[in-house]
């Protein structure tokens, strides 16, 4: 393969999967909106278009038609360039994630992921932890006391709980061997549902400290403290108008997405069937190539379905108890986590 | 094409440098620091050396420079202000960084039995370094975490035992 035909896959794969993550954070916000309004016995978004359908457009559209207002007191060049900084590397860390089956077409690479680098898990760990800078310099740079102070909020918790995120994550690596996303979900996909890491491989802890150290990396509900409405009014976004606010919550919606994925990849088997061998594989190449990607999605839909069940559930917590939460339980939560899983590793 | 990588990223971390020095405003300074660390990565992993790129993007650009700007944004600091010490700072200091970074660079280069890394080496991979880790190097390494670790207990020492004096003076008050 040239350069010329990389460069030429490459963009190729990167427009179609920008253009698909970002309907999905357009259809993922639709999704809170219906499932907490069916929470709060209500029915959500249901005029434009059938069932609310077409809502995701319309927002869109009133966003871009919003007059874009910066206030006077504002630090400029960093107020502007925090809200792409911050879905800039929303939308990167998905760039690593292997969405099915590696298949290639007439020489191509993976069809099905953008690149397949051997430090994928890292990479996605390395994006997200550069990303919470978008929300850091939105704070400090809008000359807000409640900016700034969700801004605070939310690099004080972000560096906290990356330390159990990334130190539950340990296990798997263990398991698999490898940093490499595709080799992980490999190695889970021998016997179905029985080999995934979940299960089989005795990451149950791991999965929890990391859905909690993600609902927290992704400012969401219980952990939303960054943007408390009660207190702090909107938190980072306060002073932000118009595209600039929609960008922030496009990147709120993606990382969602992002965590979605690596949790599917890392704990359920990210594209493989739960089944096995017990469904016979498809004769058509065509089926063969999409019904990966099938599974992906459902698992995918399953984490954002939890994600707004959570919010609908659970209240917010108070500050100090995030933080004691964090680094009193979770981390040597997930310490022990490590201990456990080399030991069974070793002795099994 | 490794060439014009390490070109551009090369230029990127000696901008970013020169523009840590010359920014009035520390959250400037903080955020060239990261430009320049993540361009560092860059060439890391030009020279294959794919764990150490993707550590400096996590754990310095990453969670320090976090750091760095957390503290900047929580005393709100503002421009710095210029004064005679500082010009002569100015004057006195960058031929003396060249003259050092100089004198370092010529022994480096007639230093004997050093390794060579090239642009087009392959990848060292994550599974090699930990095996050179934790084999030969594990005395050095060990060293060094149980020093972090040293840190880690002094700074939570200092932290706690502030806080227990100042309820001491209250409750003698």
């Amino acid at each position: 393969m040239t350069i010329f035909q990389f460069i030429l896959w490459s963009v190729l794969k990167v427009a179609v999967v920008t253009v698909v993550m970002l309907l999905a954070v357009a259809y993922t916000v639709l999704l809170e909106r219906k499932l907490v309004g069916r929470i709060q016995n209500r029915w959500g978004p249901s005029r434009v278009g059938p069932f609310g359908l077409l809502q995701p457009l319309v927002d869109g559209a009133k966003s871009f038609l919003k007059e874009d207002i910066i206030p006077a007191g504002v630090y400029r060049p960093l107020y502007l360039i925090a809200p792409i900084i911050a879905l800039g590397c929303a939308l990167i860390s998905i760039a690593v994630v292997p969405f099915g089956e590696p298949v290639s077409v007439a020489g191509s690479p993976h069809l099905f992921q953008i690149s397949d680098v051997n430090i994928g898990l890292l990479v996605i760990l390395g994006v997200t932890s550069i990303g919470v800078y978008g929300i850091a310099l939105a704070g400090w740079s809008s000359n807000n006391k409640y900016s700034l102070l969700g801004a605070l909020r939310s690099s004080a918790q972000l560096v906290s709980y990356e330390l159990a995120l990334g130190l539950s994550l340990v296990g798997v690596v263990l398991r698999a061997g490898s940093l490499n996303l595709r080799v992980i979900v490999e190695q889970q996909a021998t016997q179905g549902m029985l080999t995934w890491n979940i299960f089989g491989g005795m990451q149950f802890v791991a999965f929890f400290i990391y859905l909690t150290a993600a609902y927290a990396e992704t400012n969401r509900s219980p952990f939303d403290l960054p943007e408390a409405e009660s207190e702090l009014t909107g938190g980072y976004h306060t002073e932000y108008s118009s595209m600039k606010f929609a960008m922030f919550f496009m990147a709120e919606y993606a990382n969602m997405i992002t965590v979605g994925c690596v949790a599917t990849l890392l704990f359920f088997g990210g594209w493989t069937s739960p089944f096995g061998d017990l469904i016979p594989p498809p004769q058509s190449m065509l089926v063969h190539a999409l019904f990966p990607i099938f599974w992906f999605v459902l698992k995918v839909f399953c984490f954002l379905f939890l994600y707004v069940w959570v919010r609908g559930t659970l209240p917010r917590f108070r500050y100090d108890q995030l933080m004691n939460f964090g680094w009193r339980w979770l981390l040597p939560l997930a310490m022990l986590n490590i201990v456990a899983i080399s030991l069974w590793l070793a002795y099994r | 094409m490794h060439l014009i990588l390490f070109l551009v990223f090369a230029g990127f971390c000696l901008a970013g440098a020169i523009n840590l020095l010359l920014q009035g405003h520390p959250i400037n300074s903080a955020l060239s620091l990261i430009v320049v660390m993540t361009s560092l990565a860059v060439l890391y992993l030009l020279l294959g050396a794919e764990f150490l790129a993707i550590a400096q993007v996590i754990v310095y650009a990453g969670a320090i420079m976090v750091l760095f700007t957390f503290v900047v944004m929580l005393l709100n600091a503002g421009r710095e202000e210029r004064t005679m010490g500082s010009r002569v700072g100015g004057v006195v200091g960058f031929p003396a960084v060249v003259a050092i970074l100089a004198m370092i660079a010529i022994v480096i280069l007639h230093m004997q039995g050093l390794g060579v890394a090239r642009l087009s080496d392959g990848i060292t991979s994550t599974a090699e370094l930990s095996a050179v880790l934790f084999t030969k190097l594990l005395l050095p390494f060990e060293v060094t975490s149980v020093l972090i670790l040293i840190a880690i207990l002094g700074a939570v020492a200092l932290a706690g035992h502030d806080g227990s004096k100042a309820e001491e003076r209250k409750g003698e008050q």
